[in-house]
């Protein structure tokens, strides 16, 4: 018995550790890039789009526009997507169907990121170039490519969901002459709601730390984009492109976007999580 | 004119099925545009020759070489780590403020961007804890990435093990620590491997963490402490800096084929599982 006792807060311990990563990559991101904005003054490293590190100018607005036009973009493929997916695939697909398609989504998941750019980049890219006009490399570009790789996490958590959906709702539905698509659309996704847009943040915070597949489809412009034809640079491919050869001042600048990224990103997993709980008070009381 | 609600179905479930029928074009499009191009290139020598000028020429051995340890080597520690996690949570404590706060802690790692761990790594193992760019500094950051999802996997597994078998075990005099290991890991294992198998093939597949902590050298690394540079990531800089399409593609070819043959493993020790506990 005691030898248990002695296990079980052998684990604890692990467990905690495991846990205080996060503690440890937030402290040593935030003391490499909170002193350079402190410095640059946080209204100049926010708010402006001049970025020329050589002359010690650091202003990352051009950034932060691109990574929350791309993730929009992308959130509005992978929603359209996603929740056509997890529709049919939880209501209208034969279960053998449904049993075959989910393996694939999960491949779809586990494509690496750089293939993703590629592909994106000799099909997608020249596509654009000659079907819209502009440089190929854009804001659509990353959008359509990261919008397809954020679709296995929308989609799988979306089929919870779905699936979390009390089998009586629909059976009432049903009995009340309601078709299937008018139950869908009626009960399902009202009942699945908090669920869904869980789902969707959550997508979100993939599509906005994603790196290096929108390096190669996006362009990396510095500027803030007016089109969904321009070029664009995320704060993600600002780290990656640039982390190589920075020292000094541009090396703690890139650390600080780092900062920008963990602050949006925790932002979103908040969110997502503050819905996801309202969803299960409500069930326990329901 | 009202539309009928049975058309109203079929437009709206045709238009649903024609998007499935896209994601699954696109999935099998990536995979043969991918090998297409680069399979007739994958040859004896390309698998088994180091890189000349750069990788205009040669292989690509040591890039296997550093991707089997550095993926390897991130798997040997966040396993036994995530799963002792796992076992605390489900086993050893009941559900309270304190597994509250360590699943909000592995949900929120799960959600950091894989760039944001390789600052991390960069600045933690490689200059704070001396490692350098190598392929310890870059295993142990992909460690911490794939983390959460060995956790959550594990959890998963562990708890669709029926209380019976255990109050069983409990029956007949075993403590808890043997009724865990003898018991539920054992039955909990193909569920766990899945995780596993996944986290292995995440690993694979990263290159931004991986860029900031392990380095891109190209020579076969002799030590942990030697950069080294994955497949994910030569193949970026092959294709990025436009130094060689054909060994561009023929190692995504190699990446690609990798990811296929672990998500079948996965596939199929996900089967077994469920199986075997019967859910």
């Amino acid at each position: 018995m005691k030898r248990d006792k002695l296990i079980g807060a052998v684990l604890l311990v692990v467990a905690l550790s495991a846990i205080s990563g996060l503690a440890l990559i937030a402290a040593f991101i935030f003391r490499e890039g909170v002193p350079i904005i402190l410095r640059v003054g946080a209204g100049q490293f926010f708010f402006s789009t001049d970025w020329e590190p050589s002359l010690g100018h650091f202003g990352i607005l051009s950034m932060i526009g691109g990574s929350l036009a791309v993730t929009a973009g992308a959130a509005v493929i992978g929603v359209v997507f996603s929740l056509g997916l997890a529709i049919v695939l939880t209501q209208f697909a034969p279960p053998g169907l449904a049993a075959a398609l989910k393996p694939a989504i999960e491949l779809l998941a586990g494509i690496p990121s750089v293939v993703y750019g590629f592909v994106g980049a000799v099909t997608l890219v020249p596509l654009i170039r000659h079907l819209l006009g502009g440089p190929g490399l854009s804001v659509l570009a990353a959008s359509i490519v990261l919008g397809i790789m954020i679709l296995p996490t929308i989609t799988s958590i979306a089929i919870d969901a779905l699936q979390a959906v009390p089998r009586s709702y629909v059976e009432g539905s049903i009995a009340l002459g309601a078709t299937r698509w008018q139950t869908v659309t009626m009960v399902l996704l009202r009942a699945a709601r908090s669920g869904l847009v869980a789902a969707v943040i959550l997508g979100m915070g993939r599509a906005i730390g994603e790196t290096m597949a929108v390096i190669m489809v996006a362009g990396n412009a510095l500027a803030l984009p007016h089109s969904p034809l321009d070029p664009v640079r995320t704060l993600t491919s600002n780290i990656a492109l640039e982390m190589g050869y920075a020292s000094g001042d541009h090396r703690q600048a890139l650390f600080a976007t780092g900062v920008t990224l963990f602050i949006i990103i925790t932002l979103l997993n908040t969110a997502a999580l503050a819905v996801s709980r309202r969803r299960a008070k409500r069930r326990r009381v329901g | 004119m009202m539309v009928s609600p049975a058309n109203t179905q079929r437009v709206a479930v045709g238009f649903m099925w024609a998007l499935a029928a896209i994601t699954f074009a696109v999935l099998v499009f990536i995979l043969a545009f991918i090998l297409a191009h680069g399979l007739p290139h994958v040859t004896w020598t390309f698998l088994t020759q180091s890189p000349t000028s750069m990788g205009r020429e040669g292989g690509v051995f040591p890039m296997m070489v550093g991707t089997i340890l550095v993926a390897g080597l991130a798997v040997l520690v966040a396993a036994p780590i995530g799963v002792a996690t796992a076992v605390y949570l489900t086993e050893y404590t009941r559900e309270g403020r304190l597994t509250t706060v360590i699943r909000f802690g592995a949900d929120c790692l799960a959600g950091v961007p894989s760039i944001i761990f390789g600052l991390f790594g960069f600045v933690f193992f490689a200059i704070t804890l001396g490692m350098g760019l190598s392929v310890l500094s870059g295993s142990l950051t992909l460690a911490l990435m794939v983390l959460p999802t060995i956790i959550r996997t594990s959890e998963e597994a562990i708890r669709s093990v029926p209380t019976s078998y255990r109050e069983v075990s409990f029956g007949l005099g075993s403590t808890r620590w043997q009724t865990v290991i003898y018991v539920v890991l054992r039955s909990a294992l193909p569920g766990i491997s899945t995780g596993i198998v996944l986290s292995l093939g995440r690993s694979i597949s990263e290159t931004a963490a991986v860029m900031l902590t392990a380095g891109s050298a190209l020579r076969l690394p002799r030590s942990l402490f030697d950069s080294s540079r994955t497949l994910a990531l030569h193949f970026y800089i092959l294709a990025r800096e436009g130094i060689s399409m054909p060994n561009a593609y023929a190692t995504a070819s190699v990446l690609i084929i990798a990811i296929l043959a672990l998500n079948l493993l996965s596939y199929w020790l996900m089967r077994r599982f469920v199986a075997k506990v019967g859910r």
